[in-house]
């Protein structure tokens, strides 16, 4: 197991964000993490990558104890985070921004840019390699924080919501090369809303809910399980839609 | 160990300026709460309003304390356009932007003044300048007990505008939550510019206050604009009562600091506590979060 | 941008090196070398506000340790200034990292920065003021004697080849800089902080480099200061007017590249000049036109001076391409 978070909680004043969530993921698998909005995922991401400390609990990187790490140490040890909502080096080019995440293995400028443009190439922004990140598109937006996590060399990537604002034809262009990466060795753990990729991509998913894990399992049989659907949908929804698609 | 006689009077004292300070820290977070702008042409600002009562008095024979009405709508209306007409305008959406303008401005109106009115220091000697009040274990100087009570009536109004006027509210609201404000239908600029007003206008309160027991030279601006940042920080940016409080701690602090260290020493105490708050709780007192 | 700027820097070190032989009035020299000192002053404040985003509002807190480093060791120990030179630099860069590491550590940024920078800046000056060993209220004068050995120069050209070099080293520095790993961490903490420690970024460990780079060069302006004005009181050390002007410096020519420091400081030394002219010599007048510049350029022209060769040039290119 690459990853195993263990009994990991995490509290902002009264509220409990993460509350004892345990889960494993397998070393090559893309796992997805589901769950409505405020419901801990994006939290648990910052506890992961160490832009958080846990109250409790553990979490364990290929065996070794990560827990309360310093982010940039996180990070050398092979675990790479996109964040929700983009962060470009506004000022800097496409390559240059993915450079930086190359240049945590590689010292020498030229090289690092170099690779950079490689990334690029791969992700789809080959075109926009001296483009000033600020006047990238959404979608562009979305594949740089993919490019420059990429260019760190992963053996794990945190996805948050890369799909975000993406229009269907863009999600179906992102897809692929999310599974490339996955090809290429590297584990992918994503939070997604948008199920049509959820469904191609993950073999394995996780359900937060207000901060427990309430579910997992394949995709397909857990948007099925009623609790799930009441997580998203409120009370008795479940039934509901039992009711209905029964009549139906 | 200090006798009583030397520490009471040196409190006490303390206290009167620290009400001042707490004046002039008032504005400033007045003004961060509302624009999230650190002013740093807050002492020159003062300094300049320390002029206008000056000269006031020196071209026309007003009293400082009665030169209120004058500097008090003066020291708004400059204030109002400073924000409206350059300030706003230097932002570009950057945060940096507007620190700097603020310190440009406080260059500009510090050596204005140096230009215009030389670097002698300039004193007003009023009837009532040497007289004191006995408190028994103290004598305390009249314009430092006016000082203090005048301070703490034009933060008490001051409150009491914020709380029940209309644009008190409209102050508030924008001070909250900028966008929701604007979708109300409230005129965030002017808002903006009123605020910046109102601080500014407290510091024309402040000069009034302050003159008679002070002076004015064109560089005491620069002394003050640390003291009211420490004030406001260790209070609490964006805090009333912060102000208040931390006014009248500091107050205390540089005036035992200068009976234990001396007179110039005696200020570092000052900017010790300051940084030290900077680094280990930056939210002060009362503040809510930076 | 980056790739041009290598052969510029070495057109303008080309151009600049002969002039002591081309100019032979000493107004014009000492104009030339005050040019080159506040440039190499804004390039030290550049590293770290400029390709670091951290705007320091206090730098006369390096500048004054510099040069009464310098200043005290000469006057106080009879060291020789070219000694003096080396330790205001290691003082200085020492006391940047003690504010850098407090700072950066507690996590401290923008305007609360830019205060804690003013703050420290204020107690050196009053400790200056009180104590003896650095001639308390009434400062140091430097003895005169002007051989090269102990760094004073009878001829102005003398000292237009120190600053010259200094002005040299500056450029290597933002040079590096633009195209190192390190520099390019440093930009990114810059442009946002969260996203580079994402990446692996130490960013503690680059902001603290940075303030350091940049104290211990700016030390040596101090340094300079004093061996061309033999004179340093608390007031020239840690005031306000050395913070000011050297940020004012890269602001109006251009923050974040490497050239923008030396535009900058040749346009305000004309701008002085053109005010001396005009209104006279009168005190605090400079200061304020320094003043209204900046608040002009931060309305109307909030890239610099280069900002605007940049945008005229990437036009001019837009036109050929």
């Amino acid at each position: 197991m690459i990853l195993e978070v263990r009994d990991v909680s995490r509290s902002f004043g009264g509220l409990k964000a993460v509350a004892k969530v345990s889960f494993a993921l397998a070393e090559g698998s893309i796992t997805a993490l589901i769950g409505p909005n405020g419901a801990g995922k994006t939290t648990l991401f910052a506890l992961i990558s160490g832009f958080l400390r846990p109250d409790a609990g553990m979490i364990l990187f290929d065996g070794r104890n990560i827990t309360g790490e310093e982010p940039h140490r996180i990070s050398a040890l092979g675990v790479a985070r996109t964040f929700q909502i983009v962060q470009p080096f506004a000022r800097l080019t496409v390559r240059e921004n993915i450079a930086i995440g190359a240049h945590l293995r590689i010292s020498g400028r030229q090289e690092a840019l170099a690779r950079a443009a490689e990334i690029a190439e791969r992700v789809g922004l080959g075109g926009r390699l001296d483009q000033p990140a600020g006047t990238l598109t959404v979608a562009a937006r979305k594949r740089l924080e993919l490019a420059r996590a990429l260019a760190t060399g992963p053996r794990l990537l945190l996805l948050d919501e890369v799909m975000g604002g993406l229009n269907p034809r863009e999600v179906e262009e992102i897809v692929p090369i999310i599974r490339g990466i996955r090809d290429g060795g590297v584990t992918i753990l994503l939070i997604e809303h948008v199920m049509q990729a959820v469904m191609t991509l993950a073999q394995h998913s996780f359900v937060l809910n207000d901060g427990l894990l309430i579910a997992e399992g394949p995709p397909a049989a857990v948007i099925a399980d009623p609790r799930v659907v009441e997580a998203y949908l409120g009370t008795g929804a479940a039934q509901r839609f039992g009711r209905e698609t029964a009549r139906a | 160990m200090v006798e009583l006689s030397i520490l009471v009077p040196a409190i006490l004292n303390g206290i009167t300026t620290g009400a001042v300070y707490a004046l002039i820290a008032l504005g400033l977070t007045l003004i961060y709460g509302v624009l999230h702008i650190i002013n740093f042409a807050h002492g020159s600002l003062l300094m300049l309003a320390l002029y206008g009562v000056y000269f006031l008095y020196a071209l026309f024979g007003i009293d400082p304390y009665l030169a209120f009405p004058v500097i008090v709508p003066a020291m708004f209306g400059l204030g109002y356009a400073l924000q409206r007409f350059v300030i706003a305008r230097t932002s570009h959406g950057r945060d940096e932007n507007v620190l700097l303008a603020t310190l440009g401005l406080s260059i500009i109106i510090e050596n204005l003044a140096l230009y215009l009115w030389s670097a002698d220091t300039r004193t007003v000697s009023t009837p009532y300048g040497f007289s004191t009040v006995d408190l028994g274990l103290a004598l305390i100087a009249v314009p430092k007990v006016v000082a203090f009570f005048g301070a703490l009536i034009v933060t008490g109004a001051l409150w009491l505008f914020m709380r029940r006027t209309d644009l008190g509210k409209a102050i508030r609201a924008v001070a909250r939550e900028r966008d929701g404000a604007r979708l109300v239908g409230i005129d965030v600029d002017h808002v903006f510019a009123m605020s910046f007003g109102i601080g500014i206008a407290c510091l024309g309160a402040a000069a009034c206050l302050l003159l008679p027991s002070f002076y004015a030279n064109p560089m005491v601006g620069h002394g003050f604009v640390l003291i009211a940042f420490t004030v406001v920080v260790l209070g609490g940016m964006g805090s009333f009562p912060g102000a208040l409080l931390g006014g009248l701690l500091i107050g205390v602090t540089e005036s035992v600091g200068g009976l234990f260290l001396g007179e110039s020493l005696g200020q570092i105490g000052i900017f010790i506590v300051f940084i030290a708050i900077l680094l280990f709780r930056p939210t002060g007192l009362f503040g809510q979060q930076a | 941008m980056p790739m041009r700027s290598g052969t510029a820097i070495l057109a303008v070190l080309a151009i600049l090196l002969p002039l002591p032989f081309v100019v032979q009035s000493d107004f014009w020299m000492n104009l030339a070398i005050l040019s080159l000192y506040y440039g190499f002053l804004g390039q030290a404040w550049n590293l770290l506000g400029g390709y670091g985003g951290q705007f320091s509002f206090g730098h006369a807190a390096f500048f004054g340790t510099g040069a009464y480093a310098t200043a005290v060791m000469q006057v106080r120990l009879g060291l020789n200034p070219w000694l003096g030179f080396v330790l205001a630099a290691t003082l200085a860069g020492a006391v940047g990292a003690l504010i850098g590491g407090l700072s950066f550590r507690y996590r401290l940024r923008g305007s609360y920065f830019a205060l804690v920078t003013l703050a420290f800046a204020e107690v050196f000056r009053i400790l200056a003021n009180t104590f003896e060993i650095t001639g308390a209220g009434t400062g140091l004068l430097v003895p005169l004697k002007q051989t090269p050995a102990n760094f004073q120069f009878a001829q102005k050209s003398g000292f237009y080849l120190v600053i010259w070099a200094l002005t040299a080293c500056g450029f290597a520095v933002a040079w590096w800089i633009e195209h190192s790993r390190f520099g390019a961490r440093l930009v990114a903490v810059r442009e946002n902080e969260d996203a580079a420690r994402a990446l692996g970024v130490d960013a503690l460990r680059v902001k603290l480099a940075a303030i350091t780079l940049s104290a211990a060069l700016t030390g040596l302006a101090g340094a300079f200061y004093v061996q061309y004005f033999l004179y340093i009181d608390p007031t020239i050390a840690y005031g306000p007017s050395v913070s000011v002007t050297a940020l004012l410096v890269p602001i109006v020519g251009g923050l974040g590249n490497a050239l923008g420091p030396l535009l900058g400081a040749v346009a305000l030394q004309l701008l002085d000049q053109v005010a001396r002219a005009a209104m006279g010599d009168a005190p605090g007048l400079n200061l304020v036109l320094y003043g209204v510049v900046l608040v002009a350029m931060l309305m109307f022209l909030p890239n610099g001076l280069f900002g605007i060769a940049r945008s005229s040039a990437l036009r001019l290119f837009r036109v050929t391409a």
